[in-house]
Parts: structure tokens; sequence; C-alpha cells
């Protein structure tokens, strides 16, 4: 065993039991640590269960792989599904990833800290002992571009699962990746816990959208750690959208513009549903000349949820600029919104602004509506879709077209 | 010829935030015919216009309305406009992802992907083009772009009564003939008078955009009454003479 990989290990083991700074702290060992090998392995996406086709078309995963550069599936803690048709797009999973390159291991744990928190933590230990656990790897070739995206499903099939991923994706030099994922829960599965780490690295000049759809059942607990490196000239953009119910979900991705003009964009839409927790954030720090960011995020609340919206803008040098906006509708009284919306700035000659709103829905609006001739509940439903549905930078026009597509899905049941 | 009486308000009350705004208000229009609400500012020609629309803050606490013979004084906004009430609105809100083309939609009962020929027909009649239906309605539009999207949304609904307030504030000159011709397309002033079936009732300022769209009868509105009704350009004349008080006194005397 090398040093780097005992030394992880060593931190991974010292932070088991360190709670993470936001969410309720979950017991890790209710779960079950179901082996990689429980589900069957297809060729093509088409051959998942029936069932599993119908969820993974909510969370915008194509099972007919049309206008899909690759697919990637795991469940549970098995990766079911891996095929690629692209010639500048490279898919595997993690563990033949680690196989095939030698080099890969000097990506992990960098963008996140193995010992960031107990999931994490889990997260390495459980890798070493499966000899390299769940988790995708994807990276774009120097100079590619595929405008069709890969498409990637973390699904839980099994009750009371414990689903632990490490991703790495990698584009290079002037390459341009956009990514789809979505994850969801068979419909027999009341309870289970997911931990997803995904690291991003994005070298000179390099693009990457990931979109992210959520789809969790009501008792799911889900800690995603992401963590993005962005290099020179580089952009990332990140769209994340959840409007079912969940359990908690807890998340607070962080991207690095350590490069010269790097540019990061995080949008989320986020819909509270009955008791669901949603603490939900994105950071961005501004250490390269010249590089900016903007977060947008749209809360709605109802029934009895919560939702933590909290971003961070931290600017290191002079000349960064960023904004975050943070705008939220409460629409029962048991549910709240949270905006916490904190900006940093530790230069001179930089900008750094947020707009944050907090309310209710205005009536004029509902009563402009209601004098066109809906009722008044159409007209309120129309306002609360409309206000989730912000427009999606940064896609090829017929990547647009779908995602927009998938959030307009996805907001139609609030 | 049979008269039909459409729109019938009788000895209205109506308080805002319990306050009275509107008292004795009798007001009755005819099928096919067009009035005007003309009065200074805060003389409460907004408030009479809600109240018929039907805004729950415009609480009405004495008197009824009658809409095509049936009591309306208690029905909500969405009923009454089910029943055939149209409205254009002088300063309507913006609403975020809301696109102009959605609305058109339902406004026209369409359930394509895509606007009918016959609505795309209006909609460059109007001015209007493909990128301009997909922006969220009324946000950052131009006072023109907001008179012409409402006159739009009215000819995609097509109401039997039609309440207009200002809508050729804030339009350049070329732009309220186009606005009028669309105002007088709505209320059927292409037929003749008798065989008229859509009725309206402006809201003007300045009475600018009469000269482009022929009223049966005007009203002035003053301190929340009714203060005078009679001959449209006569009244418009006395206004212009003697402003709305002289034009109050003369009815007065009449």
């Amino acid at each position: 065993m090398c040093g780097m990989l005992q030394d992880t290990l060593k931190r991974a083991e010292k932070a088991k039991e360190k709670k993470a700074l936001y969410g309720e702290d979950i017991d890790l060992e209710k779960f079950i640590k179901e082996e990689a090998g429980e589900h069957e392995r297809v060729s093509k996406a088409n051959e998942v269960p029936k069932k599993v086709q119908d969820t993974l078309l909510k969370v915008g995963v194509d099972p007919t792989e049309q206008e899909r550069s690759g697919t990637f599936v795991q469940m549970d803690q098995s990766r079911v599904c891996t095929t690629c048709t692209s010639e500048s797009v490279e898919l595997m999973s993690m563990p033949d990833a680690l196989e095939k390159y030698g080099w890969l291991k000097d990506y992990m744990w960098k963008a996140v800290a193995v010992d960031a928190d107990k999931y994490t933590a889990q997260t390495g230990l459980r890798e070493a002992q499966e000899g390299g656990g769940g988790g995708y790897f994807i990276r774009s070739l120097p100079g590619s571009k595929d405008i069709f995206p890969i498409q990637a499903c973390m699904f839980i099939g099994d009750q009371n699962v414990a689903q632990n991923v490490h991703n790495v994706i990698i584009a290079e030099e002037n390459s341009e990746l956009h990514i789809i994922t979505g994850c969801a829960t068979g419909s027999d599965v009341t309870s289970a816990l997911h931990v997803g780490v995904s690291e991003f690295y994005l070298k000179k000049g390099a693009k990457i959208t990931f979109t992210m759809i959520h789809n969790w059942a009501e008792q799911v607990d889900v800690r995603p750690r992401t963590g993005v490196m962005v290099g020179d000239d580089a952009t990332y953009i990140s769209n994340y959208i959840l409007t079912s119910p969940v359990k908690s979900i807890q998340s607070y991705p962080t991207a690095y513009c350590s490069g010269n003009n790097s540019n990061v964009v995080f949008q989320s839409i986020l819909g509270g549903q009955k008791e669901s927790v949603l603490d939900m954030g994105s950071r961005v720090i501004l250490e390269g000349q010249g590089c900016s960011t903007e977060m947008i995020s749209r809360s709605v609340s109802k029934d009895k949820s919560q939702i933590y919206a909290r971003g961070h803008l931290a600017g290191r040098v002079p000349n960064v600029k960023g904004h975050l906006e943070c705008h939220g509708l409460v629409l029962s009284d048991d549910s709240l919104i949270y905006a916490v919306p904190e900006l940093e700035g530790a230069s001179t000659e930089l900008e750094l602004s947020h707009e944050a709103a907090v309310g209710k829905i205005d009536e004029e609006e509902v009563l402009y509506l209601m004098s066109r001739g809906l009722t008044e509940e159409e007209a309120t439903s129309m306002i609360v879709r409309g206000f989730l549905s912000i427009d999606i930078a940064g896609l090829p026009p017929e990547l647009a077209a779908e995602t927009k597509r998938m959030i307009d899905t996805s907001v139609q049941g609030m | 010829m049979v008269v039909k009486l459409l729109l019938e308000i009788t000895d209205l009350a109506v308080e805002v935030n319990e306050k009275e705004i509107l008292s004795d208000i009798d007001l009755y229009i005819d099928l096919g015919e067009t009035h005007v609400l003309l009065g200074p500012n805060g003389s409460g020609k907004s408030t009479l216009f809600m109240s018929i629309l039907g805004f729950p803050k415009y609480k009405i606490t004495r008197g009824e309305i009658l809409f095509k013979g049936e009591d309306i004084t208690n029905l909500s906004t969405t009923e009454r406009v089910k029943m055939g009430i149209g409205v254009s609105f002088q300063n309507p809100p913006a609403i975020r992802g809301v696109k102009l083309q959605n609305l058109l939609k339902i406004e026209h009962h369409e359930e394509g992907e895509e606007l009918s020929p016959e609505m795309m027909e209006l909609v460059q009649k109007l001015k209007f083009d493909n990128i301009f239906l997909e922006r969220d309605v009324n946000l950052g539009f131009s006072g023109g772009e907001v008179k012409r999207s409402e006159i739009l949304q009215l000819l995609a609904q097509r109401p039997d009564f039609i309440m207009f307030d200002e809508p050729d504030s804030g339009v350049d000159i070329e732009n309220v003939e186009l606005l009028a011709e669309e105002v007088n397309n709505l209320l059927d002033k292409d037929k003749k008078p008798g065989l008229r079936e859509k009725s309206g009732l402006l809201i003007t300022h300045l009475g600018y955009i009469l000269n482009f769209v022929p009223a049966d009868t005007a009203h002035v509105l003053m301190d929340g009454k009714i203060a005078c009704s009679g001959n449209p350009t006569e009244i418009l004349e006395d206004i212009r003479k003697e402003g709305f008080l002289g034009c109050v006194e003369c009815c007065k005397i009449h």
C-alpha cells in the first residue's frame, strides 16, 4: 500500500465520527452496506428492469440512450450498466478506471477532503475495503467537444442500504463536457442513505455543464459532497433540481476558481414538499485573476418542509466578481425558508453582491391571472411554476431545450 | 330594435381598507354600447373598474351588479371573467417565468405546443413576433408593449364586456391608431350600432383615444360619485374648456 493511500485511510479513520457542519446527523450504522455485484449487469440501459427505466426517465436519464454519448447506471452498490459511444469522452466505473490509469489516484480526495466529515470518511473507507467502490470516472479528451451528454444514474433499489459513490470527472484542456445525472429510488424503498462524493477537475479552457435531478423517496437521507477545481479560462455550470419529497438532503458544493478568468455558475431549483429538510448551499472561492461567479437559487416551501438556502462567495484576490441571487416563496405556515447569503471580500478591487428575498406570492399577480379566467389555484400554481423555471444558460441548444423540459416536468408537481 | 341591458350597476357603494371610495353609483350599459368614464385622478375610476372585476380588496357595502341579468355582486373574479368580462390593465404586474405565449394559449383555449395560425395572425397584427412571445409577461415591457400585449390577450379571449383602463397612456401616436383599431374591432365597431354585440367601458384621463374610438355615453366621476352623464363629445368639450369642476357645475344646472 502506498503512503498516500495509507495517509488517506488514516485521515478517514479519524473522521469516522465527525459530524457535518450542517444537516441532521445520521447514524450510519442503521444502514446496510450491501456489496457490489448484488444486481445483475447489463450491456445497454434499456435492459434494466422496466420499472427502473420509468424511474430513470423521470430524472432525465433516457434508457434508449438516444442523443447520449454514454450511460452509467449504479444500483445500490453495484454498477449495472456502463456504455460509451463517444470517441471524445471516456466513461468507466471507478474500479476499472483505477486499474487503467495509475495517475487517477492523484485526483482522488483532492477537491473534497476525505476527512471533511463522517460521510466522506465512510466513502473513503468503503472504497478501500471494496477495492474501489461505487461511482464513475468521466474524462473528456483534450480539445474534444461532444454536444450529447453523458448520463449517469445512481439508483437505490433495496431497502435500508447505504449507497456510497465516489465520482471523478476530468475535463482536459479545451474540452467541453455535458453531464446529466439523475438520482432516484425504487418505488418500494422507504428508507436509505446516499452519499455521493464528486470531484471535478477542469483544465485550461475546459467547460463542464452538470445537470442533476434528484427524485428520492420520502425517507431517504442524502449527503452529496462536491468539490470543483476550475483552471484558467475554464467554465463550470451546475444546475440542480429537486422538487420531490425526501427525508433530508444536505449539500454544500465548493468550487475553487483558482484559474485566471475562470467562471462558475450554480443554479438550484428547490421545491420543498411534505416533511423534507433541504439544506442546500453553494460556495465559490474566487482566487484566480479575473474570475467570476453567479449563483441563483429559487426555493418554494410547502407543507411542513424546511429549506435552508445557503451561499458563500469568497473573493481572495483583486478583480474578481460574484453575484448571489436567492429567492424564496413560502407557501405554508408550517414550512420554512432560511436564506443565508454570505459575502467574504478579502482583497481590494473586488465586487461581490447578493440579492435575497423570501416572501409570499404577490397577490396582484394572482389577480392578474384570475382576470384572464384562471382560478385562484391555477393562477397560484402557474406563478409557482414560473418562479421555479429559471433559464438555464450555457447549454447547447438541443440540450437546453431538453433541460427546460426536464425542469418543466419537475416543477409540474409543485 | 330590442335593447338589452348587459351591465346594471345600482346604488353601488364600495369600501377600500374600511374607507368609502364610491357611493350612489348607478351605471347601465346596453348590449353593443361603449361608455367612457372620465374624471380627475383619485376620483374613483380605477376603484369602480376593480369593483366590477371583483377584486377582493374592493368591498361592496351596498347595491348590486348584474351582468347578463345575473347578480354577480358576490362572484369571484374568475367567475365573472368566465361569464364574459374582460379587462386591459393600465399597469399590469410582471410575472417571472410566465410567458406571454402560455397566457395566450390559456386565453384562446389552445392545447398545442405552438400557437394556432389564427392566433399568430393576431400576434403579427399587434407587431409582436415569436421571440417576444417567449418573454415573461410584462417583464421589462415598454409602455407601448404592455398596452399591445393587453389588447392581444383580449383578442384571444373575445369577452362580451371589456373594460379598458387608460389604453392609450404612454403609447406613441402611431401605436395609438393601431391600438384604437383593435379596440374598435373588440367592440364590434365595424358593425352597425344595432348589430353590435360587444360592449365596453373606457377609462381615460385625457380622452385622446376617443378621437379614434367612438363612445355612446360619457360619465364623469367626481369624489366617488357619478356627477354627470351624457354625450361624450359635449362633455369632453366642457371639460376642456372649464375643467372637471366646471363641467360638473354645468351638469347640476341642467
